[in-house]
């Protein structure tokens, strides 16, 4: 078994060699005509191709092998888990912690790591939002981020043309991104599965070109400058304090969609669209109008992303189409797939690790994308439900009919 | 009384004729059975039936016991379960990732209210409403006998106990007629006589009639009182399982036709 591996690993290692052998050991210098040759490099390449392969094929076979046997870290880890689910104390402890170390945050901080903070917040509230779209209702929506353009541009705009402050432009925002979000729905119900994912993918990519395009109202390419930040008014705030002020309203957004989408889950319509995602046709027969039930998805996905977006410009103060395109989109996907479908707080923790992350790894940010790449294959192949997997409520029953049956929650 | 009245239903698939002016009737508390070789229409007259087609031809009437009698062809599947026929499928499925408790308490969706403000809000009348449909729902697992499996993913289940669930999950939409696509499908002996017994029992205790597909035999004929037999679209036998037992038609269907006769 265990020679089969180191053979295999070996090959692996040949074959890698073979193929890097071009741009790794030879080096043709055509200005004085002569040809380097780097041995070392192909000794670093046999060698670490050999090791990584080996690992690699260990860390398969484990996962084959079973699931049963946990490593030391999985299982603290669940064990940690299930305590602070279970016992109510530490749960409230580590609420209270969380709590202190949010209203403290700002104080504690420099600027950079609030702005940073403040992005990374934007994103948990678009992640939460698509999590109703793809993780509770399984639409596959790759044009989410049109939503949150809408809600930007409809603050800018509105601003401009009106003078309309930023507390108005809050829930107006949300409003006109959840009337977008029904339009957009009325085509895409007859769809299902891949088609879907591509009328959404084309959705997207019309509103941010059709931004793009239309000069004359959008200012084009070259965007929207000099938005108002959020102001208090009769006080007046400078830079620092209007990033701790954005903080406070992104947290209060942020705990908000939380608190809406915890309450969502378990009710009628939450079950309702979970059932949605898990079998349609099934659904369908068990009395549930999918129809209606994916218009609700896309709308309320449609107002955070809409109210997300009206902070973004005015945290920004300058928006354009580039800041809107597929990738972003594609981040807030990414989101919701490490995070876990359907599961809130893995989808928070998701957001803050992807937006922060490669904040504090500046340093190594030429390498940034490949990590990611290489951490999203080894998510999907090792931990394919997310980081923090859902978990569906529990209920207890008193086996007594007559006695009061009692619902908690897990 | 006939609680299902379906007259000359056909589907055609462009130029397939799947169901051809399919005849059939329940009457009120009574067990039907449909059979036939593979491939002769029975799900497909079950997805006309249900809604998930619309028929090309013909008349699905409904005549619930406490309602009024109406015309249900090419009406939308959720619509047709809200006016009380609730279906089983032939390979299962249920809603995998949610628990056992959940999946019935889905079932229970078109009889009850709460929207977006009462999940966000979640004032007195939802909260009522969710206590009442959580109780209704245990009560459902009890008297099917899955209670024991209340909080368990629904795809961790055993096979057997996965189509009692449909059952259960379609019990819970409160229908007048439940429609069974091949319950005893892949279930050994001993669960297949549980399932006799399961289905019996509702027909007693909740005054359902049932329509059911079924391949296993002695299943159909301890069962129903009535059978239809369907080969290739067309309905070509009708009667008591004594009747269609001897009928050559029949015979002939399921077995060919004897080369030297």
């Amino acid at each position: 078994m265990l020679k089969d591996k180191l053979m295999r690993s070996f090959f692996v290692s040949l074959w890698f060699a073979v193929l890097t052998f071009p741009i790794m050991v030879v080096r043709v210098n055509t200005i004085e005509d002569t040809v380097t040759w780097r041995w070392g490099n192909l000794i670093m390449v046999l060698f670490g191709s050999f090791v990584l392969s080996f690992l690699w094929s260990i860390a398969l076979e484990r996962k084959s092998t079973g699931s049963k046997k946990q490593t030391i870290v999985s299982k603290t880890f669940n064990n940690l888990r299930a305590t602070v689910s279970d016992n109510r104390n530490i749960k409230l402890a580590l609420v209270a912690i969380i709590l202190l170390f949010v209203v403290i945050f700002p104080f504690i901080t420099s600027f950079y790591q609030m702005s940073i903070m403040n992005t990374a917040l934007m994103y948990v509230m678009l992640g939460l939002g698509l999590n109703i779209v793809i993780g509770l209702g399984g639409i596959l929506h790759l044009g989410y981020i049109a939503f949150f353009l809408v809600g930007s541009y409809s603050y800018a705009l509105l601003n401009i043309h009106f003078g309309l402050n930023f507390w108005l432009a809050l829930p107006i925002g949300g409003f006109l991104a959840l009337i977008l979000g029904i339009l957009i729905a009325v085509p895409v119900l007859r769809l299902r599965g891949d088609y879907l994912a591509i009328v959404t993918l084309a959705f997207g990519e019309i509103t941010r070109i059709v931004v793009e395009n239309w000069s004359s109202l959008t200012g084009g390419p070259s965007g929207i400058r000099s938005i108002p930040r959020p102001a208090i008014p009769g006080l007046d705030l400078n830079l620092t304090d209007t990033a701790k002020l954005v903080y406070f309203i992104m947290i209060v957004l942020a705990a908000l969609t939380i608190f809406i989408t915890i309450r969502l889950k378990d009710s009628r319509i939450g079950r309702a669209l979970i059932a949605m995602r898990e079998d349609e046709i099934a659904c369908q027969s068990m009395g549930i109008n999918t129809t209606r039930m994916k218009v609700i998805a896309f709308a309320l996905g449609s107002v955070f992303a809409g109210v997300a977006g009206v902070v973004f410009a005015a945290n920004t103060t300058f928006i354009n189409p580039a800041s809107f395109t597929i990738w972003e989109s594609v981040m807030v996907l990414l989101i919701v797939v490490l995070g876990g479908m359907g599961s809130i707080p893995g989808v928070v923790v998701a957001a803050l690790v992807i937006k922060l992350l490669p904040e504090y790894l500046r340093a190594f940010s030429q390498y940034r994308m490949l990590v990611f790449g290489a951490v999203l294959i080894i998510m999907m192949i090792f931990k394919p439900d997310g980081l923090l997997p859902e978990k569906r409520k529990h209920y207890s029953f008193t086996d007594d009919d007559k006695a009061e049956m009692k619902a908690e929650g897990k | 009384m006939a609680v299902l009245e379906v007259n000359d239903l056909t589907m055609d698939f462009g130029g397939l004729r799947a169901v051809d002016r399919v005849n059939l009737e329940v009457n009120d508390g009574e067990i039907v059975a449909l059979i036939g070789p593979n491939g002769a229409g029975k799900t497909t007259f079950f997805n006309c039936v249900t809604g998930v087609y619309k028929p090309t031809g013909g008349q699905v009437k409904i005549a619930p016991p406490n309602g009024s009698p109406e015309e249900i062809q090419g009406v939308q599947p959720h619509k047709i379960t809200h006016k009380g026929l609730a279906r089983t499928f032939q390979n299962i499925r249920l809603f995998q990732n949610m628990t056992v408790l959940e999946n019935v308490m889905i079932g229970r969706h078109s009889r009850l209210h709460s929207g977006i403000g009462g999940a966000i809000f979640r004032g007195k009348k939802t909260r009522e409403e969710e206590k009442q449909l959580i109780f209704d729902s245990y009560q459902i697992l009890k008297k099917i006998g899955l209670e024991k499996w209340v909080n368990e993913q629904a795809k961790n289940l055993p096979y057997g106990e996965q189509r009692r669930l449909e059952i259960a999950r379609a019990l819970a939409t409160d229908p007048f007629l439940l429609l069974l696509d091949e319950p005893a499908a892949g279930m050994n002996p001993h669960e297949t006589t549980s399932l006799v017994d399961l289905i019996l029992k509702l027909r007693e205790e909740e005054g359902v009639s049932v329509l059911l597909i079924e391949h296993d035999m002695s299943l159909v004929m301890i069962l129903s009182e009535r059978i239809y037999v369907m080969d290739y679209g067309k309905r070509i036998a009708a009667g008591t399982p004594a009747q269609v037992k001897k009928d050559p038609v029949v015979i002939k269907a399921y077995l060919g036709e004897d080369i030297d006769a």
